[in-house]
């Protein structure tokens, strides 16, 4: 017992070092399963306060980058009007025999919110955005985020009451659906760590046709976004030796070095849609 | 200024640097600047060892912190305080030489390479360790040694520019009283 005591007094540095290291690794390996940990939500509560702060000062830096950006989106938004269809033909209108459901009622599926990015970076190899806007204003974990010209951006990974935590498309760790909008076929996006802006996507078979500068869009399988939504142009098609697949490179359609306003897309019938789900899998168990 | 208030400010001050410039700067999709654990470089010789680690951890849990994935910075950070030491033994001119100055810097030291050998270990340990706990799923030998080696180069500069613009004046002080 003596010896056990001596030992730990002559080692005590080593073992604490030892102690404090693999706490380090713990927090590491496990930091995706513990996004709920209390650390974690106070913490953002913490550094959101401090990087919101320098935000104020940033923003008029990119103001009329911003203010450019919004002027393309809203004149793609003046180019949906109406208004500006002329209809060919008034006999091809179609009218429903029997009101089944009330036409004139619209169900509405997706909603959008505006948030202001407060914190971006695109160094790292698990990229973060941080937007000044919380649980208190209806943010939720799993919602998706868009910037303004409606390219996909990346997934809500942890909210606190007034600061949400985004994990953007340059993380490893990221998986988004992802769709050849020519020819249909889907794929798993992935980013390797190596440059912002380069994503890849893979699983998509060399049956398929693909040249450079195709759009992939979102694929619509999850709830998380709507079908159909910007990700970016290939850039590169690789064929795998091994495997019977592409390898697609792509440039993400959304600038991830200048981010300022983006908008968290929620949808409405999520929560039908995963309590259907979870029904689903207790019966199978 | 007593050497808690010092470092005090100089934990929020190269805290601030690291996260609202430095981290902005993107030089090469590989390269990194890294500036804030010249703070444990400079903590004081003889403060007790456990301490520093723990000052360690919380430097490298604060920039965690501000980039959303806690214990990579951290790991690092603990990693060089306790290194430190045995690095210090290593340099220091003769025994006891430690006990003339505060902290490392050139002078107490003895000279410039002993400091800049001490500087270049430590962060080279620092960014290898950073880097390869980041690197654990890629498994890319060639780009992580890359990275490594330029952003050491980077951070070694910055470490250079630093110690020439904020001279740290320092008394000798004898044990001989």
């Amino acid at each position: 017992m003596r010896n056990i005591f001596l030992f730990i007094r002559r080692y005590s540095n080593l073992l604490f070092f030892l102690l404090l290291q693999g706490f380090c690794i713990y927090l590491i390996v496990h930091y995706n399963s513990y996004h709920n940990a209390v650390f974690s939500s106070t913490s953002n509560q913490l550094t959101g306060k401090v990087n919101e702060q320098y935000n104020k000062v940033e923003d008029y830096f990119h103001l009329k980058r911003t203010n450019d950006s919004l002027v393309k989106a809203n004149e793609k938004l003046l180019n949906l009007l109406k208004k500006d269809f002329l209809v060919p033909d008034t006999i091809t209108n179609v009218k429903f025999d029997t009101v089944l459901v009330d036409s004139v009622k619209q169900y509405r599926r997706y909603n959008y919110m505006e948030a202001t990015v407060v914190s971006n970076s695109v160094s790292t190899q698990s990229n973060y955005i941080v937007l000044g806007r919380g649980e208190a204003q209806q943010l939720k974990k799993g919602m998706g985020v868009v910037d303004i010209n409606n390219a996909v951006v990346g997934i809500i990974t942890d909210v606190s009451s007034d600061y949400a935590v985004v994990m953007s498309l340059l993380h490893k760790d990221s998986h988004i659906d992802g769709k050849l909008l020519k020819g249909g076929e889907t794929g798993t996006l992935s980013w390797d760590g190596a440059e912002p802006n380069i994503i890849t996507i893979n699983r998509i078979s060399k049956s398929a046709k693909v040249a450079k500068g195709d759009t992939i869009i979102t694929s619509g399988n999850s709830t998380t976004f709507p079908k159909g939504m910007l990700i970016g142009y290939v850039t590169e098609v690789v064929p795998e030796k091994s495997s019977n697949n592409f390898l697609i490179r792509f440039k993400t359609a959304a600038d991830f070095y200048s981010l300022q306003y983006v908008y968290v897309i929620d949808n409405r019938q999520q929560e039908a849609i995963n309590q259907l789900l979870d029904k689903a899998k207790q019966q199978n168990k | 200024m007593s050497t808690l208030v010092k470092n005090i400010i100089r934990f929020i001050l190269l805290m601030l640097v690291q996260v609202f410039v430095l981290d902005k700067i993107h030089l090469h999709k590989m390269v990194t600047p890294y500036l804030y654990f010249i703070f444990i470089l400079w903590l004081p010789f003889n403060m007790n060892r456990s301490l520093q680690l723990l000052i360690a951890f919380a430097l490298g849990f604060t920039l965690d912190s501000f980039r959303h994935n806690p214990g990579f910075h951290a790991a690092a950070c603990v990693l060089i305080a306790y290194v430190r030491p045995f690095m210090i033994n290593l340099l220091i001119p003769q025994e006891g030489a430690d006990g003339n100055y505060e902290e490392p810097s050139i002078k107490s030291m003895g000279g410039f390479l002993p400091y800049f050998i001490f500087v270049t270990v430590l962060t080279v340990i620092h960014h290898g360790w950073l880097f390869l706990l980041e690197a654990w799923q890629f498994g890319n030998i060639w780009y992580f040694l890359a990275k490594t080696l330029l952003s050491t180069a980077i951070s070694l500069l910055l470490i250079i520019i630093t110690e020439l613009l904020f001279v740290r004046k320092q008394k000798f002080r004898t044990n001989t009283v």
